[in-house]
């Protein structure tokens, strides 16, 4: 009799740390499963080329995720992410046009060290940082609310600093191509074996981030403020001074990745980065980071943006209809989210 | 005589929660169309026994007849189709709907048939008129809730509270934000609801406020009850004997602080706030406990929340270590060495998804740091010497500290000052809802850091705390200081005297 029961207890034992065990690597476990059915379906997927092709997809959108995470972690929100990429994108393409090329936004300008107009786009979306700071920690404005109105008038400065005479609104071509062979460049001499920059950036970029989330005090404060802004605040921190420090870095990062997005592409418009903010938060979202702040870690925001990746890149290479794929996209954001919510909920 | 036949009647009534019992074998019972008190002090238990009655507690022990049937409530709503309404301490209501919509919730009248049904805003409307008249209320249904005063607001629950038809209504410190002239109000409505026959269970630490308006008196002690009194008997100083009677055993832990000089003045302190302290002086010495007394709303915590720069200050002066300083800021607080321990332990001291590290460390980090950064290793030292110090009780120091218990959150946030080396501790209720066994180990904590130099303030409800573990007692009542009792001669009776003072 006791023999059985204890047969039972055990039972009970193994079934919770099966389930214990299966939520903590949900969104691994649902990442395998995908490579899986891709890999099956398409066994070529599986090949080095295609790791790097993921890999460069990935940077730009690891970066700005990088941003938003740290916002999301104080329990806040950026929607101006994917307009300030496109600000920067427009700001540092118009900088680094070839000398010989015809359309010139700026004909009399002379050649410029390629650091100087990406310091100059990432600065510009500093300030707009700054700004959504003030606003949020200063003004006390909702993040949501604040960021949207941002949102509408960074497009819309973008757009007049874009759409001017003589060349209206075309795109901004012929750019440098230092500037470019950052965004297409690649260290090693065969194509198979090698490391795009634009990848390398983006390492040491998440390398920087998680220093600066977990080993600074600024980093703490993050956790803090989203976990209990009365209890930091009681403790002696200083709230509204790190709320716009995060703010204003985020904007680093989107300036950043908006002139790593034109050197890629090799020109820029302004609909660069339109809607791009939806997809970093999607992705620290799966990668488990909390909206309503305190939780969330940079490997985290890291696996979100590849799997979003490999969702992309591999959907299409298994020739999946795009709006099949926007199906599939949403289903495992709200998957991921359902489960990983269950952390919490049964500890209660 | 009438009065031999109950409303309602409970009959030894029991009820514990891990580590405490909070009502032992209570019996209390009610006549029809009186007010009848219910008195005790903080943590007598006569919430418990409201909730037990309100159904948001099982009770453990005895039964509840209400007009002569016995009942069981599994929950609220069942309480109040059976005619037991509770207006509650703090207002449950909607702001930014209108008064109609928040007396009707969860029940708006319907009209339509089958699937459409929609609601009957006329009849709605109609309703709370009648509702209002018979009560001689005069609030406009279709105002928001949020631009009502608090009588006002107050008045509404009491009207919901009727709208049930109840027999019984519970009313848990409805005068607690009230003014002298919305109380004459309140207690009109009180009177009328009397006469047409309706029971009121009244509880209020107010005594003049009791005597004024109750029948009987039901006194509670330590989860006990004392008695029922005929309200024309009972003087002030009868229910206070009764209410506080009793020894002390020992709780607490022996004390070898010696109060040295004076490290902190505070003179004609003010808050800029309206109905809170004002013209509140006082000083503390060096590795003394100046405990501070005082009911549910003497503004304790807003004094000490302003000392600490939480909350604006009016007028007055503080004084540390004899430079008059502006504490604007807990940052600046936190330089001058104070520190706080805040009186709501999850809402405003732990950060719960946390680690019990980073719950230590997060006051202190500056310390921590090596070449710019954080270096692990010095704040998993720190940590875990506090954790040793204190016996917190936690499987680590990564463990998250919402998965700790109460007394061990407590000594977590105790560990947090500690550790940005304070000279001068508040503590604002330290050991609130912490079971008895951890409480002793807060006590140690707090007379162990005396003796080591550290001054105290220690905003406390419970008389015996106070009393055990206080050189000093500063008494408030409604903002104002009324006085400080040293710690030898400090009697309950003092205390609560001091502590009704205006009342």
């Amino acid at each position: 009799m006791s023999i059985l029961n204890t047969a039972k207890v055990e039972g009970n034992d193994r079934s919770k740390q099966l389930s214990d065990f299966l939520l903590k690597y949900a969104i691994y476990i649902v990442f395998a499963l995908l490579v899986a059915v891709i890999s099956i379906k398409e066994p070529e997927f599986l090949s080095i080329e295609n790791f790097r092709n993921i890999l460069s997809m990935s940077s730009t959108r690891i970066i700005i995720a990088l941003g938003v995470g740290g916002i999301l972690i104080t329990g806040g929100t950026d929607l101006s992410a994917g307009r300030q990429v496109g600000l920067a994108a427009v700001v540092s393409a118009s900088m680094l046009q070839q000398l010989d090329y015809a359309r010139r936004m700026y004909p009399q300008l002379q050649q410029l060290p390629v650091w100087v107009p990406i310091l100059i786009a990432m600065a510009v979306c500093a300030i707009i940082g700054l700004f959504n700071g003030f606003v949020v920690a200063i003004l006390k404005v909702p993040p949501f609310i604040a960021t949207l109105g941002t949102w509408l008038a960074v497009y819309g400065i973008n757009s007049m600093y874009f759409d001017r005479p003589p060349y209206g609104a075309q795109p901004i071509g012929g750019l440098d191509a230092r500037f470019t062979n950052l965004g297409s460049g690649f260290i090693g001499r065969d194509s198979v074996y090698s490391l795009p920059y634009i990848v390398i950036i983006a390492i040491i970029v998440a390398v920087i981030v998680w220093v600066l989330y977990n080993k600074t005090v600024f980093g703490k404060n993050l956790y803090a403020i989203g976990g209990n802004p009365v209890a930091a605040k009681v403790s002696g921190v200083d709230v509204t001074k790190n709320l716009i420090y995060i703010y204003a870095f985020a904007g680093m990062l989107y300036g950043l990745a908006g002139c790593l997005e034109a050197a890629r592409t090799g020109g820029a418009t302004n609909n660069y980065g339109n809607m791009y903010e939806l997809d970093a938060i999607a992705a620290c979202v799966v990668g488990g980071v909390s909206t309503s702040g305190g939780i969330g870690t940079v490997p985290g925001m890291l696996i979100g943006v590849l799997i979003f990746s490999v969702i992309n890149y591999g959907l299409t290479f298994i020739g999946m209809s795009p709006y099949l794929q926007l199906v599939v996209k949403g289903a495992i954001i709200l998957a991921a989210v359902a489960i990983d919510i269950r952390k919490y909920l049964t500890k209660k | 005589m009438a009065d031999t036949q109950y409303i309602l009647e409970m009959n030894g009534i029991s009820k514990g929660f891990p580590g405490v019992q909070a009502l032992d074998d209570v019996t209390v019972k009610v006549r029809p169309g009186t007010v009848h008190a219910l008195m005790g002090e903080n943590g007598a238990g006569k919430s418990t026994l409201m909730k037990c009655l309100f159904g948001i507690y099982s009770v453990d022990q005895g039964e509840i007849i209400l007009d002569g049937q016995k009942i069981v409530l599994n929950d609220s709503r069942q309480a109040l189709d059976l005619g037991i309404s509770m207006i509650h301490q703090e207002l449950l209501s909607v702001p930014c709907r209108s008064v109609m919509e928040n007396l009707w919730l969860g029940r708006f009248p319907l009209m339509g048939m089958g699937p459409f049904k929609f609601v009957n805003h006329r009849k709605m409307a109609a309703d709370t008129k009648k509702l209002f008249s018979d009560l001689r209320m005069k609030v406009d249904p279709k105002r928001w809730v949020r631009d009502l005063s608090v009588s006002q607001a107050q008045s509404i629950e009491i009207a919901k509270a009727v709208s049930y038809n109840a027999k019984v209504i519970i009313m848990d410190e409805p005068t607690s934000s009230l003014t002298e002239h919305e109380v004459a109000h309140l207690f009109e409505i009180i009177r009328g609801l009397r006469a047409q026959g309706v029971a009121i269970i009244y509880i209020s630490h107010k005594l003049e406020e009791i005597l004024a308006i109750s029948d009987d008196v039901s006194i509670m002690r330590d989860g006990r009850s004392i008695g029922t009194y005929p309200a024309s008997e009972l003087t002030t100083d009868i229910i206070i004997n009764r209410m506080v009677g009793r020894d002390l055993t020992n709780r607490f832990p022996p004390r070898a602080n010696v109060p040295g000089d004076v490290v902190m003045e505070v003179e004609h302190f003010t808050s800029a706030e309206s109905k809170s302290f004002r013209d509140v002086s006082f000083n503390l010495r060096k590795g003394e406990i100046l405990g501070v007394g005082g009911l549910v709303g003497a503004r304790r915590t807003e004094l000490i929340e302003t000392i600490f720069g939480l909350r604006p200050l009016e007028s007055g002066v503080i004084r540390i270590n004899g430079r008059p300083e502006k504490i604007g800021h807990p940052i600046r607080a936190k330089r001058l060495k104070l520190a706080l321990l805040t009186e709501e332990r999850r809402a405003t001291g732990i950060i719960p998804m946390l680690s019990v590290k980073d719950n230590m460390l997060i006051a202190n980090m500056k310390k921590y740091l090596r070449f710019g950064l954080l270096s692990e290793k010095l704040g998993s030292a720190d940590a875990q010497r506090s954790i040793e110090m204190l016996r917190v009780k936690t499987p680590s120091e990564n463990t998250p500290i919402r998965d700790l218990s109460g007394g061990n959150q407590q000594k977590v946030l105790f560990a947090k000052w500690l550790l940005t080396e304070p000279d001068i501790l508040i503590l604002d209720e330290p050991t609130r809802g912490i079971d008895v066994g951890a409480k002793y180990e807060i006590y140690t904590i707090i007379a162990d850091l005396a003796q080591r130099g550290k001054s105290i303030i220690m905003i406390s409800s419970e008389m015996p705390e106070l009393l055990g573990m206080s050189d000093r007692i500063m008494v408030m009542c409604e903002g104002r200081m009324t006085g400080i009792l040293e710690g030898e001669a400090a009697t309950q009776e003092k205390i609560m005297t001091l502590a009704t003072q205006f009342m």
